[in-house]
């Protein structure tokens, strides 16, 4: 009896919910969409209290999503991020002040936020998302991502889905994941291994196609590319001993005046300050407005999930997944169903035919992974059914396969053999079947 | 002695911390927020005015303003971020102004408790603002007062909803509001002559293609694919009667002609110039002609009949004007994109456009200073304004502001010419249009017009707010004669069963709406504000395309439709 009463307290108990008058209008009535099976009342009102929700990031997205589920009736927050404050996130990172700059993002968000919203816990983790294990994750009834790596974005959806056992209901983590460049962004959910994955929309979000490092060295023609022989080239010969940190001004400097001769040499006009640190750490412009955008899509989405389908949400099997948003020019959203790809490296069990031209070296190829929309694997390893191919570790491993790396692939495969390729970024491994062309 | 380095000019405190979006909308942008003053009309739970004004107190606008004469409540913490507990009690508005105002301390705040009744009684109350935001509830002679005063200061006004898990807002722009930088995609705007190439351009690709034939490898594959294209554009027109290829059958066969003379005996194996080339013939043969919407700027009156007072925009406009009637072609923006291609060559092919670019800016500019003697103006327009304008002349835009809808008891909705394309909207399949739930949204504020919350028609009653059922009855009714209205007005037939099918849809919206019983969702109202927002900051820059006029937000769907009403 006391048991019953301690927990349903804070949650019947009329004082307490004068505070949340708004949600409770939602919560404690049915509207036109609502679910057959959502508990209106209480049990609404229950299971969003009691649903424990990950956050993974606290910068842009991160500020936004923090304050929105707060606010939205979510009680037992935690947040991961490794960064800390720098002066650049004070024009949208509204949890942070100027006094904050170099503390941990994760923490001071956390302080924040349980300062503001009086009775919701919020449980940072100053660190990476990989640090963590199954069992961590397991705890969460759902997680929400604002970040700006889809290297991350990866990793997070590849353990989520590996951690599903179909036999057990509570293994199933919904993952929203929001992400923003300048206007543009979008808001998407993911039910592992009902819905299409990260993995299996990752052609979306093709990465940009690298200046051939000839250019850089023999024939630039644009600011970028002086700037880029400068971070690649010239620090490579002249600093090699330095780590470069893009945040130091002294190396952003040293590299400005490198790539501004470089360019007075070939007549190239516009390197700048700006520029240089733009293409050196590869900066997204980012913005108040958008963040606050796909953030409250996103948490949108997460509160009709833990209420229990208040109204219907993105990821319902069979219904839309995936909202597109773009802001420049008007206001357009593209609100579509991304279907689950059946040879998905990560959620599908068929191999992925993958065009290869069969001349390339072991070499070419891998390093050609790196920038294929449909893999962007960076330190890929392989091997076919019967032999290992290239191993980048163990060291003796990686020195025994080295010399395939110069063998042409006609030379190591079979035209349509199966070739498993691995990547310490992304849990589990990736099955392609390679059609020679 | 080495050489000593240059010097170098870091950036700056403010340019670092805007750094993120400076790199949108640069100095100019960021100028025109720094002079900005916003007003905010606060009202209801309060929360997406809130919202909007964090989204441009993080960017650094000049100031704001709050007037809300609400005290804090229980219930605003549950929802409003900008409020702590020891404000209970307090005004509103000061208490959220103070904690947006920590947000940066660049940006000045100020906060009115007084009420909207006697705030806009108060003569030239509004006349220190450059743009107003509206929120839901209002009364609407208040939102009347607002619009009336939109049409005379021409100071943009914007009105927003967020109730449950809806959204809406409308902007009322003045008439005529002109934008220079649009911002396009960089796909659409490379503008290279290619059919209409000017002298030193042809003279640059008969050098850089002389002897093409017996060029060595290197030097064969390092032309320009510009160059490429004019030289064999020039083969092609000896065999066409001196045509350039005009259909999309001549562009493929064009094409094809270009990919047979690639040499496939080269070192590399294939030639990155000539794939370039090929990739480029179907978007580059278009002949420069300007878009029918730019031409029609060129007729509007204010740019046909200039005095001594026109904006700079127009007296811009006239002059570019004068250049098209001329040449048949806007300016030259100049720009070239990357290509394979010699250091040397292609800086050298760059200053052949840039040349070009600049002595078109330069016959403007003297259009432009004929025309201002003529018109014996005061201030000379300055020269960069000439430059950014010829620079992105095929992209400039003209919106046309004007009042939105404000319910008024007795008359229906009046649509004008809108009410045909509103129609058209309302009954397409694909896409589909949100248009029932901006009925909704009328119908919400038609409820609001005709209910107090006692006898004393004091504060609004809101639908829901006590009886969601009656109140759904009730707004249901009003939607649907809404949607009526705009059937009637357009002339339109609408098939039986597509009617009942919106008829469903309106109901639907309505009662989802009435559910909420005026409560905002702090997600929804975080989206709205982020929205709205977005656009404050397009009409202050003055850069990229607002909405065109109202937009709303569907959180149940996570869909949006844009409804120019």
């Amino acid at each position: 009896m006391a048991e019953v009463l301690e927990s349903s307290q804070p949650i019947g108990s009329m004082d307490s919910r004068a505070k949340w008058k708004y949600l409770d209008n939602i919560l404690t009535r049915t509207g036109p969409f609502t679910d057959e099976d959502f508990p209106c009342g209480e049990g609404a009102i229950e299971s969003l209290s009691r649903a424990k929700v990950l956050v993974i990031g606290a910068g842009g997205l991160g500020c936004e999503i923090l304050k929105n589920l707060a606010l939205s009736g979510f009680q037992d927050i935690h947040v991961i991020d490794m960064d800390t404050i720098d002066v650049s996130n004070l024009n949208r990172q509204f949890l942070f002040r100027h006094a904050d700059v170099g503390k941990y993002k994760a923490d001071v968000a956390a302080k924040f936020v349980e300062k503001r919203v009086k009775g919701v816990k919020i449980t940072p983790y100053c660190g990476k998302i990989q640090d963590k294990d199954e069992e961590y994750y397991m705890q969460f009834s759902l997680i929400v991502c604002g970040l700006d790596s889809i290297e991350a974005r990866r990793w997070i959806n590849a353990t989520l889905v590996s951690m599903f056992d179909d036999t057990d209901s509570d293994s199933l983590k919904p993952l929203i994941d929001g992400g923003t460049e300048g206007f543009k962004g979008q808001a998407r959910v993911i039910l592992p291994t009902i819905t299409s994955c990260i993995e299996c929309q990752l052609d979306m979000h093709a990465p940009r196609a690298a200046v051939p490092l000839c250019t850089l060295a023999t024939i630039p023609r644009q600011p970028q590319h002086c700037i880029e022989w400068a971070h690649i080239i010239a620090w490579e010969e002249e600093r090699k001993d330095i780590t470069l940190d893009t945040d130091d001004s002294e190396h952003i400097t040293w590299l400005f005046q490198k790539a501004l001769k470089r360019a007075q040499e070939f007549n190239i006009a516009g390197v700048t300050y700006s520029m240089t640190q733009g293409v050196v750490k590869n900066i997204i412009p980012a913005i108040a407005s958008t963040n606050a955008i796909i953030a409250a899509s996103s948490c949108n989405e997460a509160f009709k999930i833990a209420t229990g389908g208040s109204n219907p949400f993105l990821g319902t099997p069979g219904a839309d997944n995936y909202m597109m948003y773009t802001g420049d020019d008007s206001i357009y959203t593209y609100t579509f169903e991304h279907e689950k790809k059946p040879d998905c490296p990560v959620c599908g069990n068929l191999a992925r035919p993958l065009k290869v031209d069969q001349r390339f070296t072991l070499e070419e190829f891998l390093d050609g992974l790196a920038e294929r929309p449909e893999s962007q694997l960076k330190k890929p390893s392989i091997r076919t059914e019967g032999k290992s191919l290239y191993y980048q570790s163990p060291p003796s491993l990686e020195e025994q396969t080295r010399p395939n790396l110069f063998k042409k692939l006609n030379e190591l495969v079979e035209e349509g053999e199966e070739v498993v390729i691995t990547d310490p970024a992304i849990p589990g491994q990736f099955k392609y079947k390679l059609r020679f062309s | 002695m080495a050489d000593l380095p240059p010097p170098v000019q870091g950036p700056t405190a403010k340019e670092k911390k805007y750094d993120r979006q400076l790199r949108l909308w640069g100095a100019t942008g960021q100028a025109a927020l720094e002079n900005s003053h916003i007003l905010l009309l606060n009202a209801g739970p309060g929360v997406v005015g809130l919202e909007t004004l964090k989204n441009l107190v993080l960017p650094g606008i000049g100031q704001f303003t709050i007037q809300d004469s609400a005290l804090v409540s229980e219930a605003d913490l549950g929802v409003n971020f900008f409020l702590e507990e020891e404000h209970l009690g307090g005004f509103r508005a000061e208490h959220t102004c103070n904690l947006l105002k920590e947000l940066n301390p660049d940006v000045q705040g100020g906060f009115i408790t007084e009420p909207i009744e006697t705030f806009l009684n108060t003569p030239e109350s509004l006349k220190p603002y450059t743009l107003i935001i509206a929120t839901a509830p209002i009364r609407p002679e208040h939102l009347a007062k607002l619009s009336a005063h939109a049409n005379t200061s021409l100071v943009p006004l914007f009105y927003t909803h967020s109730v449950g898990f809806y959204s809406h807002f409308s902007i009322h722009l003045p008439p005529k509001f002109p934008i220079v930088d649009t911002h396009p995609d960089v796909e659409t705007t490379s503008d290279l002559r290619l059919v209409k190439p000017w002298p030193e351009l042809v003279q640059f690709a008969m050098e850089k293609t002389n002897g093409i034939d017996t060029m060595d490898h290197e030097d064969h594959g390092h032309i320009p694919y510009l160059c490429l294209i004019l030289y064999y554009l020039e083969e092609w027109k000896k065999e066409h009667d001196g045509q350039v290829p005009q259909n999309f059958q001549e562009k493929t066969a064009f094409r094809t002609l270009i990919s047979k003379a690639a040499r496939t005996d080269a070192p590399e194996g294939g030639e990155e110039n000539f794939e370039e080339a090929v990739g480029a013939v179907l978007k580059s043969l278009n002949p420069p002609e300007a878009s029918s919407s730019v031409l029609s700027i060129f007729q509007t009156e204010e740019c046909q009949n200039l005095s001594t007072d026109s904006p700079t925009f127009w007296v811009i406009a006239n002059a570019i004007g004068r250049f098209y009637t001329k040449y048949g072609v806007l300016p030259l923006p100049g720009t070239v994109p990357d290509m394979k291609a010699r250091s040397g060559e292609y800086v050298q092919l760059q200053n052949v456009y840039k040349n070009k670019a600049r002595k078109d800016v330069a016959e403007v500019l003297d259009n432009v200073r004929s025309l201002e003697s003529q018109l014996q103006r005061k201030k000379p327009v300055e020269e960069k304004d000439v430059e950014a304008f010829c620079k992105n002349a095929a992209h400039i835009k003209l919106v046309h502001g004007r009042p939105f809808h404000i319910v008024q008891q007795g008359n229906p909705i009046k649509w004008g010419n809108q009410a045909k394309t509103a129609v058209e909207a309302l009954t397409s399949v694909y896409p589909e249009s949100l248009i029932p739930l901006y009925f909704a949204f009328l119908a919400w504020d038609d409820f609001v017009a005709k209910h107090s919350k006692d006898s004393l028609a004091g504060a609004p009653k809101l639908p829901g707010e006590t009886d969601p059922e009656t109140d759904g009855y009730e707004v249901v009714g009003i939607a649907l004669k809404i949607m009526d209205d705009l059937i009637k007005e357009a002339g339109a037939v609408v098939e039986d069963t597509d009617y009942s099918d919106l008829k469903t849809k309106v109901r639907q919206y309505a009662e989802e709406l009435v559910r909420a019983g005026g409560a905002e969702l702090h997600n929804i109202s975080a989206l709205a504000g982020g929205l709205v927002s977005q656009e404050v900051i397009k009409v202050i820059t003055e850069q990229y395309v607002p909405v065109d006029n109202t937009a709303v937000f569907d959180g149940v769907k996570s869909k949006s439709s844009i409804i120019r009403v």
